[in-house]
């Protein structure tokens, strides 16, 4: 069965240009890049190379680009490094709808002795700006918030966050593994301190990530060993992907454009249908800060596993924030944060594109999702209560 | 992904006996929304009282759809007296068996048969009865005690899988620690006094626990699968058994036998036990 495949914000599709550009790498050069011979120099060389095409796709320098293992290493390192380097501050500021990746950083911070503020969101997936104001004190090490929510897509004003944080003198990291190749950056012109990335986000392969560090930025290394990436990031490149990474963000800046017109129409087109289609369904997050790749939409009285399993089934792949698919039993804590209410919170699923992705695709979610739901509302004894209640039957 | 069995595949993606019966003998409702999964359950008895049908209606994931649907099959000619001995267990074995942080699901099944049975009986099931452990789900101490002996629970992580209870915000964690503990004492309290009984047993009684220990812990079990064992004889250590219906043409009635079986009864009778099989 050939997959529809709409759950590009789990991972992507490693481009083709992407994997032929990789392959010499693990073959005929296989130098070390640290190496003094020719061998060594010329795989140097082509990393130079990658890491301009990253820079170039943030708007950055290239001297600012610390290549590491993955999106979690790059906000591990984020963080730590922070506070190495202000070891006599013990406040962090983040929001209660980051990824585990920093959310859970925090809470094993929390049980360090460090104390940590959440920013809370409105039903939208907004946040309060006056919160993180209020939040900022002498203490404060760090405000680390995501650009763009994961399960959301919600976008987040980074910009406004670090003036505040930079008003106050304190440092910015921003988990931007969703955002980079899906909307522009230019960091040049940027309050961000450090930002994270993660290369199997935008058709790279997984186990590549960046941590984009800003010249001037206080930081100490998070995996000490050799003086690779300029002693900022220990151990021996991960030279293939290293060069891959680089292709898709060159693809990445080129593609730009389809992402946020051809790929937002198909979403939109998605949505439309979908609320059109199937009644109480409802659209998490705010519709317009928000990433043109993602779609996610609760519907009511089902639950999002078995919503899942029945596309799965027809071939789509897509994701839920409900309880039973994430191996917890209470559903997705963005949507709590947010306060989806339950009747919607556990039917929630996550529709995220690419530019892989054709209108074709989206008619044949739009035809097979409408009596999914339809079975499973069926099934559930809650959809009869609610008809009963509306008087329908 | 979970790794669901066909079984369990089969009954989510085509579910047996859906809807809600019209003036039911009994209907029982368990979970809520908020919860994640709900079952509502209704039956209705012949004039010989057995469940002549039985509907359920269930808001939840893959594996509670297909808990629900094996349990209406499960019961389907079953007397009242009969489905209430139905545990947990015997849906997750219907199945096929389920991961483990799905068990729940099947927990689900039985407390909602449970409440059907209370509900044509006349009985009042209320949560008040007892204390509520965990706030987050609403589970009472009741239900925690019911799973851990039922399927021989020993971590506060198996309660969550099997009640949902401490899954939300682990306040109750140390409350559950101490009801496995308290439990578990119990049940070795229970047992300790068989084990020295075991070497002093006479023939008779012996043939009685055996034909007991086979009554309770094994047919139904082998019935769940659609099989059956008859006891054939006695002679010593040495039990023969013939397996019937679809237990006789399994492939694994091997290790039905040897595994199951004789387990079963070396635990509940004596160490020494021998099962063969008598092939007609």
């Amino acid at each position: 069965m050939k997959p529809v495949y709409v759950d590009n914000n789990a991972t992507t599709k490693v481009a083709p240009e992407v994997l032929e550009v990789m392959l010499p790498y693990f073959s005929d050069l296989y130098g070390n890049p640290s190496s003094m011979h020719f061998f060594g120099g010329q795989v140097q060389k082509k990393i130079n190379e990658a890491r301009e095409q990253v820079a170039d796709l943030l708007g950055a320098e290239a001297s600012e680009i610390v290549f590491t293992s993955c999106g979690t290493e790059s906000d591990n390192a984020a963080i730590q490094g922070a506070l190495d380097s202000y070891p006599e501050k013990r406040h962090l500021i983040t929001s209660r709808v980051e990824h585990p990746a920093v959310g859970n950083v925090c809470t094993y911070l929390g049980r360090k002795g460090y104390r940590i503020t959440e920013l809370s969101v409105d039903r939208e997936g907004r946040l309060d700006l006056d919160e993180l104001k209020e939040s900022i004190t002498e203490e404060t090490v760090l405000t680390s918030i995501m650009y763009a929510n994961n399960e959301t897509g919600v976008i987040f004003p980074v910009e406004q966050i670090g003036e505040i944080a930079k008003s106050k003198g304190v440092p910015f990291h921003t988990d931007a593994v969703q955002a980079v190749g899906k909307i522009p950056l230019n960091l040049r012109k940027s309050t961000i301190d450090t930002l994270s990335i993660s290369g199997h986000k935008l058709h790279a392969p997984k186990g590549i990530g960046v941590l984009y560090v800003r010249k001037g930025t206080k930081f100490s290394p998070f995996m000490i060993g050799g003086h690779q990436e300029r002693g900022r990031r220990g151990g021996t490149e991960n030279v293939p992907y290293i060069i891959g990474l680089g292709k898709a963000c060159e693809l990445a800046k080129k593609n730009l454009e389809d992402e946020n017109t051809r790929v937002k129409a198909l979403r939109d087109y998605l949505e439309q249908k979908i609320l059109e289609k199937i009644p109480n369904t409802l659209v998490n997050g705010d519709r317009v800060n928000r990433l043109p790749n993602t779609l996610s939409v609760s519907f009511e009285y089902v639950e999002g596993e078995s919503i899942l399993l029945l596309l799965s089934d027809l071939g789509i792949c897509a994701s839920s924030g409900s309880a039973c698919t994430s191996g917890s039993l209470e559903p997705s804590h963005v949507l709590r944060a947010m306060g989806v209410p339950f009747t919607a919170a556990h039917g929630s699923i996550r529709f995220s594109l690419s530019i892989y992705n054709t209108k074709e695709e989206m008619d044949y979610i739009i035809d097979h999702l409408p009596p999914i739901i339809q079975k499973l509302r069926d099934i559930s004894p809650f959809w009869k209560d609610y008809l009963k209640s509306q008087g329908k039957r | 992904m979970w790794d669901y069995t066909e079984k369990v595949k089969d009954h989510f993606l085509n579910p047996r006996n859906v809807g809600e019966i019209e003036n039911p003998d009994g209907a029982g409702e368990v979970g809520s929304l908020a919860c994640g999964d709900a079952l509502r359950l209704t039956f209705k008895l012949d004039e010989t009282k057995r469940i002549k049908d039985v509907k359920f209606k269930t808001f939840g994931c893959a594996s509670a759809i297909a808990s629900s649907s094996a349990l209406t099959e499960i019961v389907k000619g079953m007397t009242l007296e009969e489905a209430e001995k139905v545990t947990n267990r015997d849906i997750a074995n219907y199945l096929g068996g389920l991961p483990e942080e799905k068990m729940h699901c099947s927990v689900m099944g039985r407390e909602a048969l449970e409440a059907a049975i209370a509900n044509y009986r006349g009985e009042k099931v209320t949560k008040e009865q007892f204390e509520v452990v965990c706030n987050c789900f609403g589970v009472t101490d009741r239900e925690i005690i019911k799973a851990i002996r039922e399927n021989d629970l020993r971590t506060v992580e198996q309660v969550t899988y099997y009640t949902k209870a401490g899954g939300g915000c682990a306040k109750c964690h140390p409350k559950i620690e101490a009801i496995i503990e308290n439990v578990r004492k119990e049940m070795e309290r229970e047992v300790a006094p068989v084990k020295p009984e075991k070497k002093r047993l006479t023939n008779i009684q012996k043939i009685k626990l055996i034909e007991e220990t086979l009554g309770r812990e094994i047919v139904p079990a082998l019935k769940a699968d659609g099989g059956d064992l008859d006891l054939i004889d006695i002679e010593g250590n040495r039990v023969y058994v013939a397996l019937r219906g679809k237990c006789s043409f399994c492939p694994s009635s091997e290790f039905t036998l040897k595994q199951y079986v004789e387990s079963k009864l070396r635990e509940f009778v004596s160490d020494d036990i021998v099962v063969e099989e008598v092939r007609p």
